[in-house]
């Protein structure tokens, strides 16, 4: 079985750059129409099951906004 | 749930006062990430430069203090002499390292000072607005250059690993950028190895991190990484300058 | 007791600091004071500190201020164009309320001047060069032991205050030799008592809260209470580092003020008077800041002029009328750029003023 990835998003450290959905390999990084506090428009994973976990989007995040965690069996 | 990328407990759980895109957030990031895995982070002294970066205290979870335009490397020569078994380091921009605080940078890296100075070239200076850097390019508009720098007008743009890999002084020099996840994963081995060197009595580490300042440049986070890994990064070649432990082999 | 022994003056001033608890040295050469890095060359590492010769001034007070922020008790000596290139540090040590010793063995300017003694710098020393509101205690020994002892004294007085101090000794001071009782050395702070001793300083040691030392201050209001904290600190100074020393000012004709070797010479200027039967007094500021604006209440009513004695243009005349206010008239006998007043001529020039304003 594909190892599956959850990909974590911290909404008011995200300053909506969108660095991390350029880098995606997979395209699944969208920018949410609502905004944050901070008045960006943060990133939001668009289909979970899609990621990869090469981390690419952590990796270019300058604002630690970004955490990735690999799913156990039986976890959703 | 097994965690594959968290958050260093080396930054500061706060919001940094860079602007979106700004690649201060990466380098901090990877510099801390290193401290964390090498369990330095109680054991660090860092000296903050003047610039965007002057708050990096606020944010890099380490002791810290900040220097005058340009003298981080003598304060951390100072910091040094007090505390000769603690890791030190400084972070610096184009304008406080390469041009104000040439003389300083450049007599630390001859003395072989033990402590490992990260430089963000970013060729412009962010904070006072986007004026010419010593490191700004040829053609490149800034808003004291606003028809493009001119060899005839400003002179040519300052190679410092090149400069410093002249001087018997430092231990190991590289250039790495952030342009990429790649490129950031090979500037944070670059971070590890100047520590590691630092730790071994090596000498003088540096490494200078090609960075993008996506509000001065005019361009978008993702257009100011793809003009920092073709247009900057050939007039800036990456690659490591200087590396005596491998002379030591 | 220590013993009576013959010294240089910069090499005294030296010593006194290393006893003082100085381990580290930051200098950059400059005539007349370049014994100074010489000797703490070969002392220091003897007595397990640390000299470094700075590339410029620049560097020597921000590798003062680095080595004070973690902690070290840090000593730098320069002369006058030295300690002008070294005044932005000054306004960031006291920013960041880092504590360092300084000594300026002065010298003529402006500019490059010449390498002779000079009283030209007190308005530099007193005033400060550098930005923003702050203040440095400036002392002004007359004899090498008073500036051993006062030497010996700085450090401790900068820790106490985590601020700058500065010593202030002419070029005759450094140049000359006198015999002086060197005190017994202090404890002097290793890295591993640092984190205790000055919970405060950036020391890598993971005492729990962390440590930053900085001047930045982007919130007004932030900076206006942090600039106020530091007057409360200078208001403190002023009552506890007031030093003068006052000489025969009772029945005084006429009243010399002169500070470092200027007051030794008004003192001959003294007696040379008193044989001729003109009873002269003289107030000598020790502290040239905080100035001792109120020795200048003893001065009696039989006074009736106040005569500066010093090697520049009158820089202190300022400071003197603040303490006169308006009672006497106030002179000045002065010589500059590396010349020096004779006695003789301190007593034709001071019966001069006196059928002038008798």
């Amino acid at each position: 079985m594909a190892k599956r990835f959850k990909v974590v998003f911290d909404r008011e450290r995200c300053k909506g750059c969108e660095l991390c959905k350029s880098f995606c390999p997979k395209q699944i990084i969208e920018m949410d129409t609502q905004v944050n506090a901070k008045g960006y428009c943060p990133a939001k994973i668009t289909e979970q099951a899609q990621c990869i976990g090469c981390q690419s989007c952590a990796t270019v995040c300058p604002d630690c906004a970004i955490e990735i965690y690999q799913l156990e069996e039986g976890e959703a | 749930m097994k965690p594959v990328f968290t958050v260093t407990k080396g930054m500061l759980p706060v919001s940094t006062s860079y602007c979106p895109g700004c690649t201060h957030g990466v380098a901090h990031r990877i510099i801390m990430e290193t401290l964390d895995e090498m369990g330095l982070l109680g054991k660090t002294l860092g000296v903050a430069p003047i610039g965007c970066s002057v708050v990096a205290h606020q944010f890099m979870n380490v002791d810290m203090c900040e220097a005058a335009h340009g003298r981080a490397p003598a304060v951390a020569s100072g910091i040094r002499r007090v505390h000769p078994e603690k890791v030190v380091f400084t972070y610096q921009g184009d304008g406080d390292l390469a041009s104000i605080g040439m003389g300083e940078i450049v007599h630390a890296a001859a003395r072989g000072e033990k402590f490992s100075t990260f430089f963000i070239n970013n060729g412009i200076y962010g904070m006072t607005g986007g004026q010419m850097a010593p490191t700004t390019l040829i053609g490149q508009r800034s808003t004291t250059s606003v028809d493009g720098r001119t060899r005839e007008q400003a002179g040519m743009p300052l190679r410092i690993c090149e400069l410093l890999a002249t001087l018997d002084g430092p231990a190991y020099i590289e250039r790495v950028s952030l342009d990429s996840p790649a490129h950031i994963r090979a500037a944070k081995k670059a971070v590890r190895k100047a520590f590691e060197y630092q730790l071994a009595g090596k000498g003088f580490t540096f490494v200078e991190l090609l960075s993008t300042c996506p509000t001065n440049w005019g361009l978008t986070p993702y257009e100011a990484m793809k003009r920092m890994g073709s247009e900057v990064a050939a007039y800036y070649p990456l690659g490591v300058y200087k590396d005596t432990g491998k002379e030591d082999k | 007791m220590s013993d009576k022994v013959l010294m240089k003056g910069n090499e005294a001033f030296a010593e006194a600091v290393i006893r003082g608890g100085v381990r580290f040295y930051f200098g950059y050469p400059i005539t007349p004071q370049s014994e100074i890095p010489e000797f703490m060359s070969r002392e220091l590492p003897k007595r397990g500190g640390k000299f470094l010769q700075a590339e410029s001034e620049l560097g020597a007070i921000n590798m003062a201020y680095g080595c004070g922020a973690a902690g070290g008790n840090g000593f730098i000596s320069s002369s006058s164009p030295g300690i002008a290139l070294m005044q932005e540090g000054m306004s960031f040590l006291c920013g960041a309320e880092v504590p360092v010793t300084l000594l300026n063995v002065s010298r003529g300017g402006p500019g490059i001047g010449s390498i002779q003694p000079g009283q030209a710098d007190y308005n530099q020393v007193t005033r400060g060069g550098g930005n923003g509101d702050y203040r440095i205690p400036v002392f002004a020994p007359a004899s090498i032991q008073e500036a051993v002892d006062i030497l010996y004294e700085a450090p401790s007085i900068a820790d106490k205050y985590r601020n700058p101090v500065m010593v202030l000794a002419d070029g005759l001071m450094g140049q000359m030799m006198e015999p002086v009782v060197l005190p017994e050395p202090k404890h002097a702070y290793t890295s591993e008592e640092i984190p205790t001793a000055k919970p405060w300083a950036i020391s890598g040691s993971e005492k729990g809260e962390r440590s930053v030392v900085k001047s930045l201050r982007l919130q007004p209001e932030v900076l206006e209470a942090h600039v106020e904290h530091l007057y409360e600190k200078y208001a403190e100074m002023e009552k506890e580092l007031e030093r003068v020393e006052c000489v025969d000012l009772e029945d005084a004709e006429v009243v010399f003020v002169a500070f470092g070797t200027m007051a030794r010479l008004a003192r001959e200027a003294m007696e040379l008077l008193a044989a001729q039967g003109i009873k002269a007094g003289m107030i000598r500021p020790i502290s040239l800041w905080p100035y001792p604006y109120k020795a200048f209440d003893r001065i009696s009513d039989k006074t009736k002029v106040v005569i500066s004695v010093e090697l520049s243009m009158g820089q202190m005349l300022q400071d003197i009328n603040l303490g006169v206010k308006g009672r006497v008239p106030v002179k000045l006998i002065h010589r500059v750029g590396g010349m020096l007043p004779t006695s003789l001529e301190v007593v034709e020039k001071t019966k001069k003023i006196l059928e002038e304003v008798r």
